[in-house]
């Protein structure tokens, strides 16, 4: 038997029906990881495919915004922005904002825009979601050298708090996956969800300390503040990177905590769902 | 270690009718469950009627029921049935693609799935990019792809266009690249579904091939399809699946006699167009078969018209004599005649018998008379054979396809004027009938 096969570690992989909640599995996503580079690396390719402007739309988007929001909010409104030029103080705040909800619309629809790769092949579902939060990753790093750049120009530099970027970079993406594993998994069942998004993703922009600082909201108020996540995620990013006084302390905490919650719910969802997927989708 | 690479135990899947639909509006649940309250008050009013009519047993479908099996390694099955038998929902759970409802499944050995070529192609991307892609998705390593890439590429012969995106390919081009990827694959256990079944006819000939390569490499193979041609010349065993129950594991030309008569390759004829492809050796090949009535090919006899079975083969050996030979088997698998173009046999002298073939393309055909075959199915098994009469060997087999054709003989009720019901017997004859007073 067996000409020239290699049947060293001879897997017995079995099959049988699961019932109700089912372990993560998260070592097979990690067997996995080369698929989840290549369809990450496929939207990322394909993202600005026959467009004129390509890859400055990831700093045309939130850039236009932050003109939009420095007119009306900062200008006209005359909204705080904690002693920061406004300009610069909401585009900070855009930057991981634009990043969480791409990354949250993405993952939401992954599911039902893979619906080929899931009726015919065989890999751990969760491979897809993932792999649509990382792709916003890419946009992000350009906005985030125009941000730099900002920063330059109004003379603000960043301060010893600025190692602590990467962890709310991840807790961003941390929370539009979590919520995005529930939407991507519901998507599949009920298509309503597809029209939901765009308005969750509304209403959370003005939960958000995106145009205005978190300040603004009463200190009693902040420790329910921080059950929207991304309420600690901006500040927290703020702080980081333009130096303010004191770390957003409670609300951080209560985001963090909430993030995680969203994502293990999220995990432990989505595996239930999942043995459904090719059946429903 | 045990060389077993697949055991099925009592496999079954279960569909709600209605959860295969696209998708589902939130507002139909929310609305079902708001009806809950109100079908209670209506059962309990109605008593047993709604009460039934909410069993849940009424709108479920059985795809898969109880099919148990094992596979040895390096075996190549042939999975056959009807649409619907099951015989996808059967791939798609060995390649866990979706759960099983009950029983289980063991899989020994690294599996690869083919259920479709170019799952996961990306039409902006070059193909380079694509079989990348692609390999990615059937489960291949990136070293795996860089080592096999120039083959891959050269196999499906796209050299030049190799950094062109796939959306300025031909279909062809598209397809052959797609296959190629999907051929490099090496897995322990091969699960094929349908491919064959796309692209055209030089297309499906290169796959033949390649499969009958993965073959013979020893790899245990799972391949499910219609072309009765490829798993005859595939398989050596068969698994004939019916409404998701495994009716027959057997040989695959006994699976395949079943299966015809079934009565689903009614169309009348089987072809095959690749010499190299087709059933037989270097020094003869089979092209096809086909049931002629009135006229026309076709699948239903009328019991009194006379009707033709004709054989088209290729004869490659010059200067050989060959012999054409039909077995025809009814619905119960008796053979009702063996039938032969031997100039004794033949009402008037075949001219070709006692000649020698060139190379080239011949057609023999036999008439069958009406009213001789019983209202029924018949399935036409072929043979050519090197003609070395009278010292006839086995080895002289140039073409043996057993049950490679099923036709239905239909009563038109010629002779049902008088007796209408069932008329025993394999054969039904008009015969000559005389009565005398002899006393």
């Amino acid at each position: 038997m067996g000409f020239g096969l290699e049947r060293s570690q001879s897997p017995v992989l079995v099959i049988k029906p699961t019932y109700g909640w089912v372990s993560l599995g998260l070592h097979s996503v990690w067997e996995h990881r080369e698929l989840l580079y290549f369809l990450t690396w496929r939207d990322i390719k394909v993202r600005y495919k026959q467009t004129v402007l390509g890859i400055a739309w990831a700093v045309l988007q939130p850039f236009l915004l932050m003109v939009v929001f420095s007119v009306f909010f900062g200008r006209l409104a005359k909204v705080p922005s904690d002693g920061f030029p406004y300009p610069l103080f909401t585009f900070c705040g855009l930057l991981p904002w634009q990043l969480f909800a791409h990354a949250l619309t993405e993952s939401s629809n992954s599911l039902v825009a893979n619906e080929r790769l899931i009726t015919k092949v065989y890999f751990p579902r969760l491979v897809i979601p993932l792999s649509a939060v990382l792709t916003g990753l890419v946009d992000f790093i350009f906005a985030f050298l125009v941000l730099l750049g900002m920063m330059i120009h109004y003379g603000v530099m960043a301060t010893s708090a600025l190692w602590t970027l990467p962890l709310f970079i991840l807790m961003a993406v941390a929370t539009a996956l979590g919520v995005g594993l529930w939407l991507s998994a519901l998507n599949v069942q009920y298509r309503d969800v597809r029209y939901t998004i765009p308005l969750i993703t509304q209403c959370w922009l003005f939960l958000s300390p995106v145009a205005y600082p978190s300040s603004i909201v009463p200190e009693p108020w902040h420790f329910l503040y921080g059950v929207n996540p991304m309420a600690g995620v901006i500040e927290g990013f703020r702080w980081a990177l333009l130096g303010k006084a004191d770390p957003p302390g409670t609300m951080l905490a209560v985001s963090a905590m909430v993030t995680v919650l969203l994502l293990i719910g999220g995990l432990f969802y989505f595996r239930r769902m999942e043995k459904n997927f090719a059946d429903v989708v | 270690m045990s060389d077993i690479a697949i055991r099925a135990e009592n496999l079954s899947k279960r569909y709600r009718i209605g959860s295969r639909e696209p998708y589902k509006a939130l507002r139909d649940t929310i609305t079902d469950a708001m009806c809950v309250p109100f079908r209670a008050v209506a059962s309990a009013l109605n008593g047993r009627r709604s009460a039934a009519s909410s069993q849940p047993s009424d709108n479920i479908i059985w795809a898969l029921k109880d099919v148990s099996f094992e596979i040895k390694q390096g075996e190549v099955v042939g999975v056959i049935g009807r649409n619907g038998a099951g015989k996808s929902t059967l791939l798609k759970i060995l390649s866990r693609i979706t759960e099983p409802t009950e029983g289980y499944a063991e899989i020994h050995g690294r599996v690869g799935s083919l259920l479709e070529v170019g799952t996961g192609f990306h039409p902006e991307l070059t193909g380079r990019e694509n079989i990348y892609l692609n390999g990615a998705i059937l489960g291949m390593k990136k070293t795996e792809i860089d080592r096999k890439f120039d083959e891959i590429v050269a196999f499906a012969e796209v050299e030049k266009f190799i950094d062109t995106p796939v959306k300025h390919y031909s279909t062809g081009m598209s397809v052959r690249l797609a296959f190629s990827v999907a051929a490099h694959l090496e897995p322990e256990i091969l699960l094929v579904d349908e491919v064959l079944a796309v692209g055209d006819a030089a297309f499906q000939k290169k796959c033949l091939g390649k499969m009958g390569e993965v073959a013979k490499r020893g790899r245990t193979v799972l391949f499910v399809s219609h072309n009765m041609f490829a798993v005859q010349g595939l398989c050596q065993r068969g698994l004939l699946l019916e409404s998701g129950r495994l009716r027959l594991d057997s040989d695959a030309a006994a699976v395949i006699g079943t299966y015809l008569h079934l009565g689903v390759e009614k169309g009348g004829e089987v072809n095959c167009n690749f010499p190299e492809d087709a059933p037989g050796d270097e020094r003869g090949r089979l092209k096809a078969v086909r049931v002629v009535s009135e006229g026309g090919v076709t699948g239903q006899i009328d019991i009194s018209k006379e009707f033709s079975i004709e054989i088209d083969y290729w004869n490659l050996k010059p200067e050989n004599r060959l012999l054409v030979s039909i077995h025809l088997h009814d619905g119960m698998g008796i053979c009702v005649m063996t039938v032969s173009n031997l100039p004794s046999a033949c009402l008037t002298p075949d001219a070709w018998y006692s000649r020698y073939y060139p190379i080239g393309l011949f057609r023999t055909a036999c008439t069958i008379p009406g009213n001789l075959l019983n209202d029924g199915t018949y399935t036409v098994s072929v043979y050519v054979n090197e003609n070395n009469l009278p010292r006839l060997l086995d080895s002289d087999n140039i073409v043996f396809v057993p049950h490679v054709l099923s036709f239905e003989v239909e009563d038109t009720g010629t002779m049902r004027r008088e007796y209408t019901g069932k008329w025993l017997g394999v054969v039904r004859p008009m015969l000559a009938w005389q009565t005398v007073q002899i006393e």
